[in-house]
């Protein structure tokens, strides 16, 4: 099948796509945008976490075929640099690879909830898995992006 | 694997009707785990997201009918206030990517016994809407669970929508996990007071192969409160409520938890929400205890 959609304001398309494959695999295998990390494919980690219709979502769970149309916007479009600069400043990034999910979740936060405590960075992060560095330096990293 | 994408609802009823084995797909979050996992292929999948009449609400004679692909968070945003109990419910679901895409529609058709959703249905007494070219029906959720992840509907039906009434009066979930987030129940309790009728309804989620209501324990209290002094129910008549709540359990030992610990915590998590939901005083009924911090 064929998946037609706006990716980080592009039109994209991808021929010959299974129909099983998920928005994730098109975007890292079709469309080489590598940012969104595959991990646990079953929406538990947010590594691959997207914009979809500007709604924050994991990739893997959604089907090619549904982003058909649709807008996608990746960690590779977000404009995210004050976010991004506040993860490197406060030591948020350790392996690396949960933070492009990390960016594009608190980018979403911080458009909801600008100022946001420590009750709402936790919730707001809570299907977010980074198994480096214990969180700590992810919500002072938050903290200092919503400053 | 052939994906069916209809446009409209007629359309999606027909597609339906030609391709039964068709899985229904909305926010993906069984059906793709399932998928990426390979533990299913399925031959169709029929994507459900293009059409709009599912993601609508609104009030009908009273009764909300809510459209099976609403978002946990549209629920929570939109209806919170007239749904408190499932929104409580709603916001233990997940994470915020996955309360974006899930949808009741997708919780009622996949049927888990834990199923977050479904025990505030149940307490509430809501009905599910099914759809097909032959016509629509609507059958009680305590009807519409058969067994572990099966349900009432025919091949050919879709999930069209829940109804329920606005909250009567308070309502209370609680939920045991291991985490605030990302976890499956391993046992939760719901529960709908009517202090109009002078009802109690509950819901048992993840201790049997379905989610169950405890009925002898809504007969009991209903019968134990003092609907008009509003006295607080005694820690006997507590502990009695909590006593038949883990009775009309059916648990078993899983990788989750014991059939014990479930039981156990069931009692308790029924007593606390009691005792929650009697303390609510009458201008927060309609959804305002409890509710998650600003924003979210």
């Amino acid at each position: 099948m064929r998946i037609a959609c706006t990716v980080n304001g592009h039109t994209r398309v991808a021929e010959n796509v299974w129909a099983g494959e998920s928005l994730l695999y098109v975007l890292r295998e079709r469309f080489g945008l590598y940012g969104s990390k595959n991990a646990c494919e079953q929406g538990e980690c947010g590594s691959c976490s997207v914009y979809l219709d500007g709604s924050l979502v994991c990739a893997c769970l959604v089907l090619g075929g549904q982003a058909n149309g649709r807008e996608v916007v990746t960690v590779e479009g977000v404009d995210a640099a004050g976010v991004q600069q506040a993860f490197v400043d406060a030591g948020a990034v350790q392996c690396g690879f949960c933070t492009p999910g990390l960016i594009v979740a608190t980018h979403d936060l911080l458009r909801r909830v600008p100022q946001p405590s420590d009750a709402q960075i936790r919730e707001a992060l809570a299907g977010n898995v980074c198994r480096c560095t214990g969180y700590a330096k992810i919500i002072e990293a938050v903290n200092m992006a919503a400053r | 694997m052939e994906f069916l994408q209809p446009a409209t609802w007629e359309e999606a009823l027909a597609m339906k009707a030609a391709h039964p084995e068709a899985v229904p797909i909305a926010g993906g979050t069984d059906v793709m785990v399932e998928i990426n996992l390979d533990h299913r292929r399925p031959e169709t999948v029929m994507d459900l997201t293009p059409i709009r009449e599912l993601t609508e609400w609104g009030t009908d004679d009273g009764v909300l009918r809510i459209g099976a692909g609403v978002s946990y968070t549209r629920l929570i945003d939109e209806l919170g206030d007239r749904l408190p109990g499932l929104a409580i419910a709603s916001r233990t679901v997940g994470s915020p990517q996955i309360r974006n895409r899930g949808t009741v529609g997708g919780n009622l058709g996949t049927a888990s016994p834990a199923g977050d959703a479904h025990p505030p249905l149940l307490a509430a007494d809501a009905e599910v809407e099914l759809a097909s070219t032959s016509g629509t029906r609507r059958v009680p959720v305590r009807e519409f669970f058969t067994g572990p992840k099966r349900h009432t509907m025919r091949q050919d039906e879709l999930i069209a929508a829940f109804l329920v009434e606005p909250a009567p009066g308070p309502q209370q979930f609680s939920k045991v996990g291991t985490r605030n987030a990302m976890v499956i129940a391993v046992c939760s309790f719901a529960l709908a007071l009517d202090p109009a009728r002078r009802r109690v309804g509950t819901g048992i989620g993840s201790a049997g192969p379905t989610p169950l209501r405890a009925v002898d324990a809504e007969a009991f209290i209903a019968g134990e409160l003092d609907w008009d002094g509003r006295r607080p129910p005694s820690d006997a008549t507590l502990s009695r409520f909590g006593e038949l709540v883990a009775a009309a359990a059916k648990p078993i030992d899983d990788v989750r938890g014991t059939a014990a610990y479930r039981r156990h915590a069931l009692a308790v998590m029924s007593r606390r929400c009691l005792a929650w939901a009697w303390a609510t005083p009458p201008h927060l009924w309609g959804g305002g205890a409890r509710s998650a911090p600003e924003g979210l």
